[in-house]
């Protein structure tokens, strides 16, 4: 890192004396870039504390300001809902499939898509289109409640890996799949299962008001990297990332204060990092040392 | 309703914000005074309320209500409130030819696997029918509680798909406000009444959760009441919560920072 952070106030970014705004927006658009990837599953695990919607929506948003198609398939929440905060452009290439209004097919009125949610998955499997394209699955956790997980796994599989059917000789075009998935809903098992198909693994938590991701890289052949980033999401659901972990956030004033009474602060959530910073001498080699063995 | 309790969720019967859900929870106390409480400050906004009682009496809620200034014999009889009294209707359902629609179908099942009856009856409660209905301000639906059905046999995933769809219509399409109370059982071998929480609070935009106190009784702080704010717009990655005890007197509760209860200062 360069020069150690200014002294902070509660709830200013982290930034240093030699980074400026631009090189601030590079960092965030450069983090958005690493999770999207080269293509394949994102899971994204957020819980009831800290949700991960917002996140999802800012994946979404530096998908579609590449110009990539994007593919929502909303079942937790209203097209409406969804949309509220994107940008014209980012509004536009947006693609929502609607499971929320009538996933059962309650209604009978016959406007419930066709074939149900797994019918809406397998449709996406077929690829109707050159291009890269990014589908946003909100969330996966739904889909976990109302299909078999193996079925689901399967047909995810499929979808990540669209780009390497055998049969297809048309150039290969990056499909990358965002899957929202809320943790305390399952057990171990289904979301360990959906742990090994993901290229990128994103845990959301935090501290007091600072949200943070704990993300986990699988490359092929390469040994899983482990970073954590702290971050806020703004309005327009771009990123600021924090420069290391929170300043401790000083109490301030709450306008909703009882007249009567001081209040106290929500339970926070007590997480433990470990942050490493690696100097000049260290040796870090990102390839697998078991390749050297001949095997 | 309670004042002290709008002051601290800074809302008021005259500004109630539309298409919300909030989510009652209690470990280990009693949370019905927080139905009590959205029911007469609904009743008092002018809203059509459609209360789906599964736990106790209409005579019971009515006897609270005229407490905190609301009739509901009054509100039932100029068509405000749909009250569905579920341990009444729980012995009709028997009494119903085969193929007649109830809201409490599932009862005759073996399997209880979908509540689009309840839905149903629901959505025809708070659908606007005529011009008459301009007369209410946005529908309201109340659930006492939840939990019940779980105890009936009904499963957490088709709790969680009937929420869903009431969502969908009185949320999104009718602008309207839905208040359900679910219990933690504390137990971390349930996992039904988990997934059920949980699910539910994922949905939820003001969560409630009442809490027992972990000293045990108290004769003057009956729990502790913390507020989580999940609101989807701005961004924000965790709401803002905060935590206030209480005590509930005859008619009314008060809420105070913790530690600062009047009895010890």
């Amino acid at each position: 890192m360069g020069a150690p952070p200014l002294p902070l106030e509660a709830g200013q970014p982290a930034v240093t004396s030699s980074e400026g705004v631009g090189e601030a927006t590079g960092r965030s658009r450069e983090m958005l870039e690493s999770l999207l990837g080269p293509g394949g599953l994102v899971l994204l695990r957020d819980s009831v504390e800290w949700e991960g919607r917002s996140l999802l929506k800012a994946l979404v948003r530096q998908a579609a300001l590449r110009g990539e198609r994007v593919h929502v398939l909303g079942c937790e929440v209203s097209e409406e809902e969804f949309r509220e905060g994107f940008d014209p452009g980012t509004y536009s290439r947006l693609v929502y499939h609607d499971l929320f209004r009538d996933p059962l097919n309650w209604s009978n009125t016959g406007e419930a898509l066709p074939g149900g949610p797994l019918g809406v998955l397998r449709a996406m499997c077929r690829r109707t289109g050159p291009g890269p394209v990014t589908i946003a699955l909100d969330s996966l956790s739904w889909l976990l409640l109302h299909l078999p997980c193996t079925t689901l796994c399967q047909t995810l599989h499929a979808l990540s890996r669209q780009d390497s059917r055998p049969d297809d000789s048309s150039p290969v075009e990056h499909v990358r799949v965002l899957g929202l998935l809320h943790e305390e809903l399952h057990g171990p098992g289904p979301v360990e299962a959906l742990s090994t198909l993901a290229q990128v693994e994103v845990t959301l938590s935090g501290t007091g008001d600072q949200a943070s991701a704990h993300i986990l890289y699988r490359r092929p052949q390469h040994r899983p990297t482990h970073k954590i980033q702290w971050f806020t999401i703004l309005p327009d659901f771009s990123l600021n990332l924090q420069g290391g972990s929170p300043p401790k956030s000083q109490p301030h004033p709450d306008p909703r204060t009882h007249p009567q009474a001081l209040l106290c602060r929500g339970l926070g959530q007590a997480t433990s990092h470990i942050f490493y910073e690696p100097d000049a001498y260290d040796d870090l080699d990102q390839e697998d040392p078991d390749d050297d063995l001949d095997i | 309703m309670f004042p002290e309790l709008n002051d601290l969720l800074n809302a008021s019967p005259d500004r109630a914000e539309p298409g919300k859900l909030t989510l009652l929870c209690d470990a280990e106390t009693d949370g019905s005074f927080l139905v009590h409480h959205f029911l007469s400050f609904y009743l008092k906004a002018d809203c059509k309320v459609c209360f789906v009682a599964l736990v106790q009496s209409f005579s019971h809620y009515n006897i609270v209500g005229q407490k905190l200034g609301v009739s509901l014999t009054t509100a039932r009889e100029r068509g405000q409130l749909v009250f569905l009294e579920g341990l009444r209707s729980a012995v009709d359902v028997f009494f119903r030819a085969e193929g007649e629609a109830h809201p409490l179908h599932f009862l005759r099942e073996a399997k209880a696997a979908s509540l689009q009856p309840l839905y149903e009856f629901v959505r025809e409660a708070l659908e606007p029918v005529d011009q008459r209905e301009a007369a209410w301000k946005r529908p309201v639906l109340l659930v006492d509680d939840l939990s019940v059905l779980l105890s009936l046999g009904v499963g957490a995933v088709a709790v969680l798909d009937f929420v869903h769809y009431c969502r969908a219509c009185v949320c999104c399409r009718l602008q309207g406000n839905i208040v359900a109370l679910v219990h933690d059982s504390g137990d971390a071998e349930d996992e039904e009444s988990d997934v059920l929480l949980n699910g539910l609070s994922h949905q939820s935009h003001l969560v409630l959760r009442a809490e027992g106190l972990a000293t045990g009784f108290c004769r003057d702080v009956h729990g502790q009441l913390r507020v989580l704010w999940r609101t989807p717009s701005p961004p924000a990655q965790r709401g803002r919560s905060l935590t206030f005890q209480y005590k509930i007197q005859d008619k009314s509760v008060s809420f105070f920072a913790k530690g600062m209860s009047p009895a010890v200062l």
